[in-house]
């Protein structure tokens, strides 16, 4: 068990790095590294321009600054942010706060929500419900990000519920499909025949049988979510790492852009390894 | 149920259709302007008024409608294709590729694909025809957006491995190959179908927004993604109600053909 | 009730009306992206320049009501004949933010700051108009002379933009002279900025100003969102209304919005003539040519881009500057008329020929090319899109590509994987000394062939000649009359096609009183301390 835990510690860390890496020197590859748009300020000397440039010099060799900055994190310095001019660290620790909040509202939100129409479709056999259910989710994955938050600052709702109402479909949609699945199998007519409540057979009979997937399923909307926040944040002058990394992407901020990504690879990464620690069967002994 | 899977596919198929004979029509030209008439209400001569350029929302509608539902299922099926391939098979096979699967979907799941994008847009040529580009991006998508369904699907081969039914194929010896098409595929339809539904509207709005890095559908092409887009100022300008085509037209096609083909799924 | 319950009551009640008073007592309004730098010194982005312009003390300011500069920290100033030296009478008895006395020390610390080249200050470089150090003598406490090794003209204009530090404050650029100081600032959300205390300046009454207490800026780039809250008062100004939103507010409530006229602002093109741009031969050949840029701006219908993406609240634009700028506009320079038969003639000198639709030039190549702009920009998208439709009459193939800024940056000033560009152009300044690197060729951003090593053609060479000798007369007639000639020039070669002038537009809540729109930023609180929120009168009893 414990070596067990260790390797798959190793493996978090091993992507966390590979993923970083991969980040990082499409960052640098990227067109726009290194411009600024101040080298359109025509009150600018040569001089001043050709410093504006000279200043990535340290960044033009990907592999040599990303570990330079990985030995660095590890001594606690993240760094420093070109475009904000603070540390990447300090950065961070305001914001990451902020989204986790956030994203965890609106996933919890979303969830709930996908859930209680889960079981409202099970246990309500209605065309009408199911039309309903269907348009809902349908209209909600047609509406892009920024008419949602928009209509929450309008409606003044708060910044989660764009996040949930992003994520809710993709979740409803899976779990639906899941749930449908199961339905028809053989054991749940045996149950059913048998005179189990809808309630017992949706608990007892579906829930175990579809539970791997719907870990998989939870580890996997968290990315959703993480990624739905950048575009909430932007939108909604929320100071979060959602509006910190398109901030960072726009400006082509390597150090700052670098720790970002690999934030949010441990999440994620961590996210779905303890989904698929949860969905392990125990083992048995001999 | 079953009048209502007809009803709705009968819909879907009249919408896509109409989309795809408008727009070959020469009365609905989706680029001229008539400066004259800006933002115009709906009339006879443009059925769903005019844009802020002049240009017939009905055919641009028309239009974009076809590109993007021509584009965007088939980058959905590509999605989808790869999912399977890079989640369902290692999932089922086990072992060294069953982690080397979730490694690489993990990677994938969580890294800024954004630089991606726009080293793609940078390798383009500035004269890219509109159409070229606009396959292009949902090719890009279609290549990028395995990793969510990837992930759920590698769970559910996983746990089929031990299925009763799989252990009896086997035991008949049964090619992989035909084990996978014939026993566990039928099981993964379900992950695969959701994904699917959920893909073609988020490609279709991942298009849209993928325009502001120099890809997308340039002008004056458009595409459902672009109109979709200009709802974002239907809030703050005017709210006017056929403003709001493309957006019905969208939910309408996406949840007739989601309808029309929902069934009570029994997998052996 | 007894009477000790009801006078109870009564002291709450004024306390929260009292305390509503305070909090209501506050400026709002958006930032459009989050500050990069509280130093005065390295401001080089928009909203570090609102903050420096509320807080910061500066020497002369020019008045953006009348384009005339008038003093501020100094009482007076002169200007030697020789342009290279300007002594400044300071004002007695004026102390920064903090408590710490100000003096002419403060003026020669900020002057060594500004000119210090390691510190690579835009507003630096303004003054740097040749090698050598600057020297400045302190002649009194109040007094100061700032010697420049070569003259600058425009020189007095320059201070407007140098706000002054303290060289004793243990606080550094966070102790002021301005009528704001920062207070408070959260990253990503909001920069909070109370009235100084020990602001030097009063009105006509004796009183201290500014009037209005505190001014909150708050980060927000998405402008539905800003159109939203300034429609529902939870922000009283926008400094820069874009021209949908400006018809949007105004059937809300006229009295909200203002469109002062033209802006020095402009939306212009131009066409890639650098030598080793990678481009196909014959097209740098068609971009070279001054009859296929005039061909091409002739083609444009300005009166429709007026009309249709700025809603008429821009004017077609005839050079490099604006009308708005009364002194330096060349009043004789004629509209560019759109003809696109002219147009044509135009390209038939060249041997181009329009057939079947497409225009070809003399090898049979199909005259097609990309405009690349930013996206993001809805006015700007438009533009391109028309501009396209315009050529397309004439038989060419426009494609219009959007990319975002870094990537279009690195396009037009490294690469220069470019064929045309559509751009604005965002002017502070009124003096044209300050567009001197667009107009040198050997500038690196000198626009369509910048870093020339000598003029590449006969008319850039005679406009790096004009510009040289403005920048070196102190006759304000004479330069104006060698800058007329450099707009001449310009608007013969059309290296850069300037399209329209946009108005400027603002909103403004009825709430504030005393604000007035102008067209040189910043556009509504230029004259932050003479402003007013209504709920001051009431809690002033006046």
């Amino acid at each position: 068990m414990r070596s067990s835990i260790l390797r798959r510690l190793l493996l978090v860390v091993i992507t966390i790095v590979a993923g970083g890496l991969v980040s990082a020197t499409l960052v640098r590859c990227a067109p726009g590294f290194g411009a600024d748009e101040r080298q359109l300020d025509s009150r600018l000397s040569s001089d001043t321009i050709q410093a504006i440039q000279n200043a990535h010099a340290d960044e033009s060799n990907i592999v040599r600054f990303f570990f330079a900055s990985v030995c660095k994190t590890l001594r606690g310095d993240f760094g420093v942010s070109r475009s904000l001019n603070r540390p990447v660290r300090q950065l961070l620790q305001e914001r990451a706060a902020v989204t986790a909040a956030l994203a965890g509202k609106g996933l919890a939100l979303a969830w709930l929500t996908a859930a209680l129409m889960v079981f409202a479709t099970w246990f309500v056999r209605s065309a009408a419900l199911g039309l309903s259910v269907t348009l809902l989710s349908g209209t909600l994955l047609c509406l892009p990000a920024g008419v949602l938050a928009l209509l929450a600052i309008l409606l003044n709702q708060p910044a989660y519920a764009v996040i949930a109402l992003i994520v809710y479909p993709k979740v409803h949609r899976y779990l639906s499909n899941m749930v449908e699945a199961v339905r028809g199998m053989p054991h749940i007519l045996t149950a059913r025949a048998k005179g189990a409540s809808e309630s017992r057979m949706f608990l007892w009979h579906v829930v175990p049988v579809i539970k791997r997937e719907v870990l998989a399923l939870a580890g996997v909307s968290i990315g959703i979510a993480i990624s739905a926040a950048i575009p909430v944040e932007a939108l909604c002058g929320i100071p979060g790492i959602g509006q910190l990394t398109w901030q960072a992407a726009l400006a082509r901020d390597l150090p700052l852009l670098n720790n970002v990504a690999m934030l949010v690879i441990g999440c994620v990464v961590l996210a779905n390894s303890g989904a698929d620690l949860l969905g392990e069967e125990p083992r048995r002994g001999a | 149920m079953k009048r209502l899977r007809v009803a709705a596919a009968t819909l879907a198929c009249v919408l896509v259709f109409l989309s795809v004979a408008g727009s070959l029509a020469p009365r609905f030209d989706y680029s001229r302007q008539d400066r004259e008439h800006i933002g115009s209400a709906p009339s006879p001569g443009h059925w769903l008024g005019t844009d802020d350029l002049g240009r017939d929302r009905f055919a641009r509608l028309l239009h974009g409608t076809r590109v993007s539902l021509l584009l965007a299922p088939a980058a959905a099926v590509v999605s989808m294709l790869l999912a399977f391939a890079i989640g369902a098979v290692p999932g089922f096979a086990g072992g060294f590729a069953e982690r080397a699967a979730k490694t690489a979907i993990d990677l994938v799941l969580s890294i800024p694909w954004l630089f991606l994008l726009l080293i793609v847009r940078a390798m383009l040529p500035l004269n890219t025809s509109p159409g070229t580009s606009v396959t292009i991006t949902f090719l890009v998508l279609g290549l990028l957006g395995w990793a969510a369904p990837a992930r759920i699907l590698l769970a559910r081969a996983r746990s089929m491995r031990q299925a009763e039914f799989i252990i009896l194929a086997r035991s008949t010896g049964i090619a992989p190959y035909r084990l996978l098409c014939r026993h566990v595929m039928p099981n993964l339809r379900p992950v695969l179908l959701a994904h699917f539904w959920i893909s073609v509207p988020i490609f279709i709005l991942s298009e849209a927004n993928l325009s502001i890095l120099g890809l997308g559908v340039a002008e004056p092409l458009p595409s459902l993604g672009s109109l979709l887009r200009e709802l974002e100022t239907v809030l703050s300008l005017r709210t006017d109600i056929w403003r709001f085509a493309p957006l019905v037209m969208l939910v309408m096609i996406v949840s007739s053909l989601q309808i029309a083909v929902s069934k009570q799924e029994v997998p052996s | 009730m007894n009477r000790r319950s009801f006078s109870l009551v009564v002291c709450l009640v004024l306390i929260a009306f009292l305390n509503t008073a305070v909090c209501l007592d506050e400026l709002r309004f958006y930032l459009r992206s989050e500050p990069k730098s509280f130093n005065p010194l390295t401001v080089a982005d928009d909203s570090s320049e609102t903050v420096r312009y509320l807080t910061g003390g500066v020497l002369l300011r020019l008045n953006r009501e009348t384009q005339k500069l008038q003093p501020e920290l100094a009482s007076s100033w002169t200007v030697s004949k020789d342009g290279r030296t300007i002594t400044f009478v300071l004002r007695p008895s004026i102390f920064f933010s903090d408590g710490t006395p100000f003096t002419a020390q403060d003026v020669k610390y900020t002057m060594d700051q500004l000119m210090n080249p390691e510190l690579h200050s835009p507003t630096g470089d303004s003054f740097r108009t040749s090698n050598g150090k600057v020297e400045c003598t302190v002649l009194g406490p109040d007094k100061i002379a700032i010697h420049f090794p070569a003259p600058v003209a425009g020189l007095e204009g320059l201070f407007d933009q140098v706000a002054i530090l303290s060289s004793q404050s243990p606080k550094k650029e966070m102790a002021v002279l301005g009528p704001y100081y920062v207070s408070d600032y959260k990253p990503g959300s909001f920069v909070y900025l109370r009235k100084n205390p020990n602001y030097w300046k009063r009105d006509s009454w004796g009183r201290q100003l500014p009037y209005i207490s505190a001014v909150k800026l708050e980060v927000q780039s998405n402008r539905d969102i800003e159109l939203m809250k300034f429609s529902r008062g939870e922000i009283q100004l926008i400094n820069d209304l874009d021209a949908d939103y400006f018809d949007r507010l105004s059937t809300l409530s006229p009295a909200m919005v203002h469109d002062a006229g033209a802006s020095l602002d402009f939306e212009q093109m131009w066409l890639n003539q650098v030598q080793t741009a990678p481009i196909p031969a014959y097209k740098r050949q068609w971009f070279s040519s001054r009859n296929f840029r005039r061909a091409i701006s002739s083609a444009i219908n300005r009166d429709d881009l007026c009309k249709v993406v700025y809603n008429g609240h821009a004017r077609p634009a005839v050079g490099p500057v604006s009308p708005a700028n009364k002194f330096w506009f060349n009043s004789h320079l004629q509209a560019i008329p759109f003809d696109q038969k002219a147009a044509l003639r135009l390209l038939q000198q060249d041997g181009f020929q329009l057939a079947a639709g497409k225009l070809r030039d003399r090898d049979g190549h199909v005259v097609e090319f990309s405009i690349v702009t930013n996206a993001g920009n809805r006015a700007r998208e438009r533009t391109a899109t028309m501009v396209q439709q315009d050529l397309r009459s004439i038989g060419i193939a426009v494609n219009v590509v959007t990319l975002d800024f870094p990537s279009l940056i690195q396009r037009i000033t490294q690469d220069f994987n470019y064929e045309a560009v559509l751009l604005g152009l965002v002017n502070v300044e009124l003096d044209p000394n300050e567009q001197m690197n667009v107009w040198l060729s050997s500038s690196e951003t000198h626009p369509w062939n910048p870093k020339q090593k000598v003029p590449a053609t006969p008319w850039e060479a005679e406009i790096d000649r004009l510009m040289r000798a403005q920048a070196s007369s102190m006759d304000e007639q004479a330069r104006k009359k060698y800058f007329d000639k450099v707009q001449e020039i310009v608007a013969d070669q059309a290296p850069l096609i300037y399209l329209v002038n946009k108005n400027a537009l603002t909103g403004i809540s009825p709430s504030v009183e005393g604000a007035k729109s102008v067209v040189l930023r910043p556009q509504t609180y230029w004259n932050i301390e003479y402003l007013k929120l209504a709920v001051e009168r009431a809690s002033n009893g006046k």
